[in-house]
């Protein structure tokens, strides 16, 4: 019971936040409505007429995930003007959960799934790719996974001790709780408490920002954030990991190592409503969406 | 019935009616802030349950993903910002208000007054973003890694800078011209005038000047997000990195969940209690002598 309560005071407001953030959905039903979204989305989603498409999908999960659901949403919208998709984050977890007791159609998982989720059907939308990046004018252009975990943990703090110039190393770590942070943290299997960082980021903008006005800086950022803006012009390069080159290309088939899958995920085979969004999201008509929000879509 | 005895006899209550009204009006206001605090209080209270206040302070470091959280270095954060920015930029804006006053030629008075409330208008991203793409890489020059302690405290000193310019400037406006003319009568030079007659006059413009400025500083956010490189650690030096606790919640809010949201909320309610203790501080300060 405390436990049901937790979850909705929770929800509540990540809904809250989300109305204001996203702005999908109404701000006042999702307020008000909470305890019947569950229920009456799914029974909405599977009493679809087969020529029009109506009624109100619930997607619950990773943050990571959820701007890019809420444009794909938006546009599904407008496609299907008497369809409504809330988005609401929470986690990954929250997304496994609520699908499996029904409270969302659909669930957001930014990781692989694992092996006790098998029960869930998953649909993979998107890939993210994380990059570790240096100043342009910097002369290393490749470095190991342990020079980059001794850079890291402060146990290397001098560009000369890989082969640079002679500068002090600056960190450039992301704030707790961003993805970027946990995907760079489970590749090179670090704990945050280990890393010995000089300055601290929020999003990906910031940090480019960070490494472009700063020679000795060493930063990591989402692959896609960082080609676009390397492309424009920005001073930054991006090193290869494990002589892979970081590119959405090498993300999208499969070859660079700190990559993740998107998934979203439905508990039984997806109908109606729920179908045919998750194949609106896997479709190339999503593609532009995926790459504006700096991920990788699936396939070319 | 004449007017006159509706107005007197007869008294309409539209008296009461205002009464009511600003009554209702003015609890509006304050429930404001006590909503605030209810909602903090209660938003925290799980976590200050099972985590406990004392850890806030005592706790290793601030890894709220790995249950440490220490807030201390981010309360020493922006007590040094603030600190900082107050210092530089008090003597700055009001000797710039006594310039304008006292000493400027009159064509330069007012369009000097027009750059400062230019100044007071431009966004606080805006100064964040040039601290980030010149005043940042500028430092990091001199020492790396260049957000710092020293980028945060010019940054806000520059956007408080007009905040206490222009009071200082209106509380000058408001000195009584025959104090001056009496100042004058005496022989009084321009210094001494400012010193022995606009000063005190003044003072409680000038005061509530700097307490506005002082809010302001604690809860710049987005600038100082920008600039400072929001390391949680107390600084040593003017160019260590440091994180404010502002600076705390709109990093980590959205991606923050359960206990490592509410202790967001914590650092909130420090900021909260901070911020009352300033003016408290401020009226006791005063205690009656600076405002009537």
């Amino acid at each position: 019971m405390n436990d049901l309560n937790r979850r909705y005071g929770d929800a509540s407001i990540y809904s809250f936040l989300d109305a204001c953030r996203l702005k999908v959905g109404n701000l006042l039903p999702v307020f008000l409505m909470l305890p019947l979204f569950g229920w009456s989305g799914t029974s909405a989603a599977q009493t679809t007429a087969p020529d029009q498409l109506s009624g109100k999908l619930v997607v619950t999960g990773a943050s990571t995930l959820a701007p890019l659901i809420a444009e794909i949403g938006k546009r599904f919208e407008s496609l299907n003007p008497k369809v409504r998709v809330d988005v609401q984050t929470g986690g990954s977890s929250r997304g496994v959960a609520d699908v499996r007791q029904g409270l969302a159609d659909i669930g957001m998982v930014s990781r692989a799934m694992k092996d006790d989720e098998k029960d869930l059907h998953a649909f993979a939308v998107a890939s993210d790719g994380v990059g570790i990046l240096v100043h342009k004018d910097n002369p290393i252009r490749a470095l190991t996974d342990e020079q980059i975990i001794a850079i890291y943990t402060g146990k290397i703090t001098n560009w000369k001790e890989v082969g640079g110039k002679e500068a002090a190393i600056t960190v450039v770590s992301k704030a707790e709780g961003r993805s970027t942070l946990e995907v760079f943290l489970h590749y090179f299997k670090l704990k945050n408490t280990d890393i010995k960082p000089h300055v601290v980021i929020g999003d990906n903008e910031q940090g480019i920002k960070i490494v472009a006005g700063n020679r000795h800086a060493i930063g990591y950022v989402s692959i896609g954030t960082a080609e676009y803006n390397e492309s424009q012009g920005v001073r930054i390069t991006l090193l290869p990991i494990d002589g892979v080159p970081a590119s959405t290309k090498s993300v999208q088939n499969d070859t660079f190592p700190i990559s993740r899958p998107l998934h979203i995920v439905t508990r039984t085979a997806p109908t109606g409503l729920a179908k045919a969004f998750i194949e609106y999201a896997q479709s190339k008509a999503a593609y532009d969406i995926i790459a504006q929000q700096y991920f990788v879509p699936l396939a070319d | 019935m004449t007017s006159s005895h509706s107005n007197i006899l007869y008294r309409w209550p539209t008296d009461d009616l205002l009464c009511w009204l600003l009554r209702g009006l003015a609890a509006i206001a304050g429930l404001v802030v006590v909503f605030i605090v209810v909602f903090l209080i209660a938003e925290t209270l799980p976590v200050l349950s099972h985590v406990g206040l004392e850890r806030f302070f005592t706790d290793p470091s601030w890894h709220p993903a790995e249950g440490f959280y220490n807030l201390t270095p981010m309360l020493w954060g922006t007590l040094f910002t603030m600190a900082g920015s107050v210092l530089i930029a008090t003597p700055l804006g009001i000797l710039s208000a006594i310039f304008c006053h006292y000493y400027a030629p009159p064509i330069l008075t007012r369009p000097y007054r027009r750059l400062i409330e230019l100044l007071a208008g431009i966004p606080s991203v805006v100064y964040g973003f040039w601290g980030l793409v010149v005043l940042v890489p500028l430092i990091g020059e001199i020492h790396p890694p260049g957000p710092s302690l020293l980028s945060g405290i010019l940054i806000l000193t520059i956007m408080i800078l007009p905040t206490i310019a222009l009071m200082a400037d209106a509380s000058l406006a408001n000195v009584p011209q025959h104090y001056l003319r009496g100042a004058a009568a005496l022989g009084l030079p321009r210094w001494a005038t400012i010193r022995g007659v606009v000063f005190p006059t003044a003072k409680s413009g000038l005061f509530t000047g700097v307490i506005l400025e002082t809010g302001r500083a604690i809860g710049e956010t987005m600038a100082i997000l920008m600039v400072c490189g929001n390391v949680v650690q107390t600084p040593s030096s003017f160019f260590d990195p440091i994180r404010t606790l502002t600076a705390n919640i709109a990093l980590e809010m959205s991606y923050a969940l359960g206990d490592h949201r509410a202790a967001l909320f914590v650092s909130g309610l420090v900021l909260m209690t901070m911020i009352a203790a300033l003016t408290m501080a401020a009226e006791w300060i005063s205690r009656g002598r600076i405002y009537g």
